[in-house]
């Protein structure tokens, strides 16, 4: 090699320069592609919550579709502790201008929309919002008949965001999906597969108190109205379960789903018999979807 | 140039970087379980070898021997992230199918292999070319691999039925081995068969001779 070649001054200039050209290249492609890349996020997460509600065809679905089925979802957003929907000028007044742009997760980084949750905190979120973002599909009689709820909680390596979806007795478990997670691809990451999400479908996830009574299981120990866990995934189905326990615990939003079973009078104790009447009316907007149709037989069949 | 059509056709079949020189496996197998990631897992591959190589060959007589690795990294990983933003805007579903694969092109050795090997010793076009080169022969690998798994995998090719599965009302049991990591081994060792078979001269020497089976020596007892 050439003499200039080993010279301090040179191979540290050669360095920052690489540096300098590669960063500024770097950052405006990123900051360039941002919205487009955000567009894609967001149509990502409608296209989840139609999963979660059981209403996506993987197969022949295109974003046109997901767009206009997702039309058939109202955005409210509810007072997690009180259990209420906040209307607009509600909204303005706790700081939150628009419904359709109101992040949950990213109201936790906020004091004023997000509290502290100390040590009682099982899903491992730090801060819970006081506020949260539900989408409801109501019937034509406008009861809710459907409504999708977001969850996340940490799993192993990072924070995984969800959506539950209840019936109309809110109750029961119409599906439930997963759009971002940091999970081991081949172990945890597994969360994300229809065979594995198919299991929630159908499962009651209070008991006759009003208790949350649902969870992920140990891989191989079956429990009633509770999932089997994924082998060699024990921290993700533990973090899982922590989620959804919270989410449908006092502190998420339990308080809200009394409030809507007490509008149309219904207490968790005769849920069984308004679910099954409430599946009829479902289906008929609802498109079937295969990937989970052909799962059904196995959905409760923990005893495997 | 006479050798230009050398550099780019050679890396195909005579000396194909995953089938002789063995590099570039681990995304061979996890990214061939379907045609159209494999697709894009090439074009991406293809894409930043032959850029990598075209400037790193650009300022490869100012690149100071000591911290000629972590500058070829640094080009490499640019536009390795260049490429991951541009697939999340443009097409958000290969992204996510490929997940880490395309990051991990940056510490894909084929990348890393052609810069150290050939752009820093090469003009840029030259360089380019070759990359352009390697990038077929590994998407040459790739597709091949995809091809055989997707097909009895899942009975289908770039999501099209070809042999209809038991499950839509057909004949054919797609076998779930093949959507597995280790068929793609059994699959690239076949490929490589092949093409040894074709090109008898890419068979390498033996390191050791084996010795002729000893018969009536017989090592009794244990096992």
């Amino acid at each position: 090699m050439s003499k200039p070649k080993s010279n301090n001054a040179k191979t540290i200039s050669v360095a920052l320069t690489l540096c300098l050209v590669c960063s500024v290249l770097v950052s405006a492609v990123a900051v360039g592609l941002k919205p487009a890349q955000v567009e894609n996020a967001r149509l990502d997460r409608n296209k989840n919550i139609l999963v979660a509600a059981d209403m996506y065809n993987a197969e022949s679905d295109t974003p046109e579709d997901v767009a206009e089925r997702f039309k058939d979802f109202e955005v409210e957003i509810i007072d997690l502790n009180k259990g209420t929907y906040l209307d607009d000028n509600a909204l303005v007044d706790v700081g939150i201008p628009d419904r359709n742009d109101y992040d949950a997760s990213q109201a936790t980084k906020n004091a004023a929309l997000s509290e502290d949750l100390g040590e009682n905190d099982p899903a491992g979120i730090g801060r819970k919002p006081k506020y949260a973002k539900v989408y409801l599909k109501k019937d034509d009689a406008g009861k809710p008949e459907l409504v999708v709820l977001p969850i996340q909680g940490y799993g192993l390596w990072g924070t995984i965001y969800g959506f539950l979806t209840l019936e109309s007795d809110m109750n029961t478990i119409k599906g439930i999906s997963f759009y971002e997670h940091k999970e081991t691809p081949g172990l945890g990451a597994r969360i994300e597969e229809p065979e594995w999400r198919a299991k929630w479908t159908g499962i009651h996830s209070y008991d006759e108190e009003g208790n949350v009574a649902t969870g992920v299981t140990k891989a191989g120990t079956p429990k009633e109205n509770w999932v089997d866990g994924i082998s060699g995934a024990t921290l993700t189905s533990r973090g899982v379960s922590n989620m959804i326990q919270f989410w449908l615990g006092d502190q998420g939003y339990k308080p809200y789903l009394d409030t809507l079973r007490k509008e149309s009078g219904q207490t968790v104790e005769n849920s069984d018999a308004k679910a099954a009447q409430s599946t009829k009316p479902a289906t008929q907007t609802a498109q079937p979807n295969t990937e989970l149709a052909a799962k059904l037989p196995a959905a409760n069949g923990k005893e495997a | 140039m006479a050798d230009t059509r050398t550099i780019l056709t050679s890396p195909i079949f005579d000396n194909n970087p995953i089938g002789l020189q063995i590099l570039g496996i681990c995304s061979a197998l996890a990214v061939t379980t379907s045609m159209a990631n494999a697709m894009v897992m090439c074009v991406a591959l293809t894409l930043v070898t032959a850029f990598s190589s075209f400037f790193i060959s650009i300022i490869r007589k100012q690149i100071p021997s000591s911290i000629r690795i972590i500058v070829q990294m640094t080009i490499i990983a640019s536009l390795v992230i260049l490429v991951d933003q541009v697939l999340k805007a443009v097409a958000y579903d290969v992204s996510r199918g490929l997940s880490v694969f395309i990051g991990l092109i940056i510490t894909n050795c084929i990348v890393m292999g052609r810069a150290e090997a050939f752009a820093m010793s090469n003009p840029p076009v030259p360089s380019f070319l070759d990359g352009i080169g390697n990038g077929l022969g590994y998407s040459a690998v790739l597709l091949f691999v995809a091809t055989i798994r997707e097909i009895l995998g899942a009975g289908t090719w770039f999501g099209i039925t070809i042999l209809q599965p038991v499950t839509d009302g057909g004949w054919y049991l797609p076998n779930g081995l093949l959507l597995l990591p280790p068929s793609a081994f059994f699959i690239i060792g076949l490929f490589i068969a092949i093409v040894r078979i074709w090109k008898p001269e890419q068979v390498e020497e033996a390191d050791f001779v084996m010795k002729p089976q000893s018969k009536g020596m017989a090592h009794g007892g244990g096992h």
